[in-house]
């Protein structure tokens, strides 16, 4: 069984973020795997586990610090990696038909592993984009995950907290979110091991994409408009404090 | 005069009041709208879609089409409507589902895409967002023959433009090829309203203390017609289950009114509520740093004062 793990680095979240030249930002900060991919990678090595035998792959598009990433995915339990370098930021289209042609190329893929979306650009789109160009079911939001023999049945979460119950021919593709595994943190044997597993580095040049062009670009970067001072309800009793806080939402919020 | 789809999504036989906002900021000068209506109901939703600039309203009808959502079909039959009417932007909202069809029918059309959306400007092809999980927004420009938008519920306000729209029917001829079947749909246990699309919403965090004292807050939930909420403290301690829970591993949420109880309003609590509109935050703690993130603060025990603003609220 070939499993492939698509993932990205990203800013860790509990980092502030400064923006720099308009468009970008300080990038002297912690990167750290991208959320939403923890879920992914785990998946994918829980399964290979449970399978037996096979092998898990794991792909990220970045500059060379990507490395590090795609190395605590070895450490979680990948068996090698393949990393796509590039020193430019290729928007969403451009990453999906990279990470299709290296899946292409691999040949005999399983199943795609991704997390549903990233914590920086929240783009919200690649998994679908994988599974169009390689001509595959996705499945995004996915809680719960089980293999058979020629498919495979997941649980996405819908609107309201209801769950579709979803079976899909493999081999398919499959967006992880909170709450499908916990994902286990590398033990330090593993994290020495894994500088020695393979990672391939493609040059993005070196693809041959028919567009590597970008059509999502930023124009400008700002800071989200800070709520002014808030200001504290007054009241002797809760029932002083309500009935006060429920004028104010009437009369002066209007929201009520 | 380029023509701009929307996708109306429906709940029950009603058009979902956020779509009006998704109306609004779509239209512009020298382009047409058109609503494409999956549920069969096209000709009810015409006056009300028409108050809003739609001029055509497609029907979209076939065998395997409801209301009940199938990704595959959905998909392929807006692509397939999209290429008959010769639309070339697609425009929706960004709901549970539309996190879903709007990446698909991008994906299908090699399109551009931008979703959750806090405003869109389809004349210029920009787009504000948010990024790095709400730390920054951006400005950001789509470039391409078709392009899809996806719009964060209720952040866009609804405005009428009244027009006159010809209902028209239209059967796909799109089939599933079978490579993904719904089994089953699980029923929630969340009561009443979705949280991403609700305008109104009660949330709990850790200082509520316990599932049953979460009672409280979908009484005073109840009362305002309001969807339940929960921190990731709240859901860690069982309190609530992760489907309420608001914030950077949650849902995003963009409602008028949300009041905050018991939250301390950790950073990543507030990447998921920031552009509400209206924060209430009750908290026992005069510390808490929810209180410099919110329009008015109760300080006081919430098991005390919700149940006050419930019954404020019922006079």
């Amino acid at each position: 069984m070939r499993i492939f793990v698509c993932i990205k680095q990203v800013p860790d979240t509990a980092e502030n973020i400064a923006i720099q030249g308009g468009v970008g930002i300080d990038e002297s900060v912690k990167w750290v795997m991208n959320p939403y991919d923890e879920y992914a990678v785990e998946e994918a090595i829980r399964l290979k586990e449970s399978v037996g035998d096979g092998e898990v792959i794991v792909i990220s598009v970045g500059s060379g610090s990507t490395m590090s990433t795609i190395r605590t995915a070895i450490a979680m339990g990948a068996d090698r990696g393949v990393l796509i370098t590039t020193d430019e930021k290729p928007d969403q289209r451009v990453i999906a038909k990279a990470i299709a042609k290296i899946i292409q190329d691999e040949e005999d893929g399983d199943l795609v592993f991704c997390g549903k979306q990233s914590a920086d650009s929240e783009g919200m789109q690649t998994p679908f984009r994988i599974a169009a160009l390689l001509d595959m079911p996705v499945t995004t939001n996915v809680i719960a995950f089980e293999n058979s023999e020629e498919t495979v049945v997941v649980e996405s979460e819908v609107e309201g907290g209801a769950r579709q119950v979803i079976e899909m021919k493999k081999p398919c593709v499959v967006a992880a979110t909170k709450g499908l595994n916990e994902p286990r943190y590398p033990k330090l044997p593993a994290i020495m091991k894994a500088k020695k597993k393979e990672v391939k580095e493609i040059a993005l040049d070196s693809l041959n994409l028919d567009s590597q062009t970008n059509s999502m670009s930023i124009v400008e970067l700002s800071y989200p408009p800070e709520k002014p001072e808030g200001k504290m309800v007054s009241g002797e009793s809760p029932q002083e404090l309500a009935q006060n806080l429920v004028s104010l939402l009437k009369e002066e919020a209007k929201v009520l | 005069m380029s023509k701009r789809a929307i996708f109306v999504e429906t709940k029950e036989g009603v058009i979902k009041r956020a779509i009006f906002g998704v109306i609004s900021g779509a239209r512009s000068e020298g382009s047409e709208l058109v609503a494409f209506v999956l549920d069969g109901k096209g000709k009810e939703y015409q006056s009300e879609l028409q108050e809003y600039g739609i001029t055509t309203i497609v029907d979209i009808t076939a065998d395997g089409i409801s209301e009940v959502y199938d990704p595959e079909v959905y998909t392929g039959v807006i692509v397939e409507a999209m290429k008959k009417f010769e639309c070339t932007e697609f425009v929706g909202l960004t709901s549970a589902l539309g996190k879903d069809l709007l990446p698909r029918v991008a994906a299908a059309l090699d399109a551009p895409a931008l979703l959750d959306c806090v405003s869109i400007d389809c004349n210029e092809q920009t787009v504000m967002k948010s990024q790095y999980t709400g730390k920054t927004q951006a400005k950001m420009k789509l470039e391409g023959e078709c392009l899809v938008y996806g719009v964060r519920p209720n952040a866009i306000s609804a405005t009428p433009a009244p027009a006159e729209a010809t209902v028209v029917s239209y059967v796909p001829s799109f089939k599933s090829c079978g490579n993904m079947v719904i089994k089953e749909i699980k029923a929630s246990t969340n009561k009443g309203v979705d949280l991403t699309e609700a305008e109104v919403i009660v949330a709990g965090g850790r200082g509520t203390g316990s599932t049953e004292n979460f009672k409280i807050l979908q009484e005073l939930a109840d009362t305002l017609g309001a969807a339940l909420g929960a921190s990731r403290a709240a859901v860690d301690a069982d309190f609530a289950p992760m489907s309420m829970q608001v914030g950077q591993t949650g849902k995003t949420v963009s409602p008028s009114l949300y009041i905050a109880c018991g939250i301390s309003g950790a950073i990543q609590h507030l990447a998921g509520m920031k552009t509400a509109k209206v924060v209430v935050a009750i908290n026992k703690d005069d510390q808490a740093p929810i209180f410099k993130k919110c329009d008015y603060g109760i300080v006081g025990d919430l098991l005390e004062v919700v149940p006050e603003i419930t019954a404020a609220i019922k006079k």
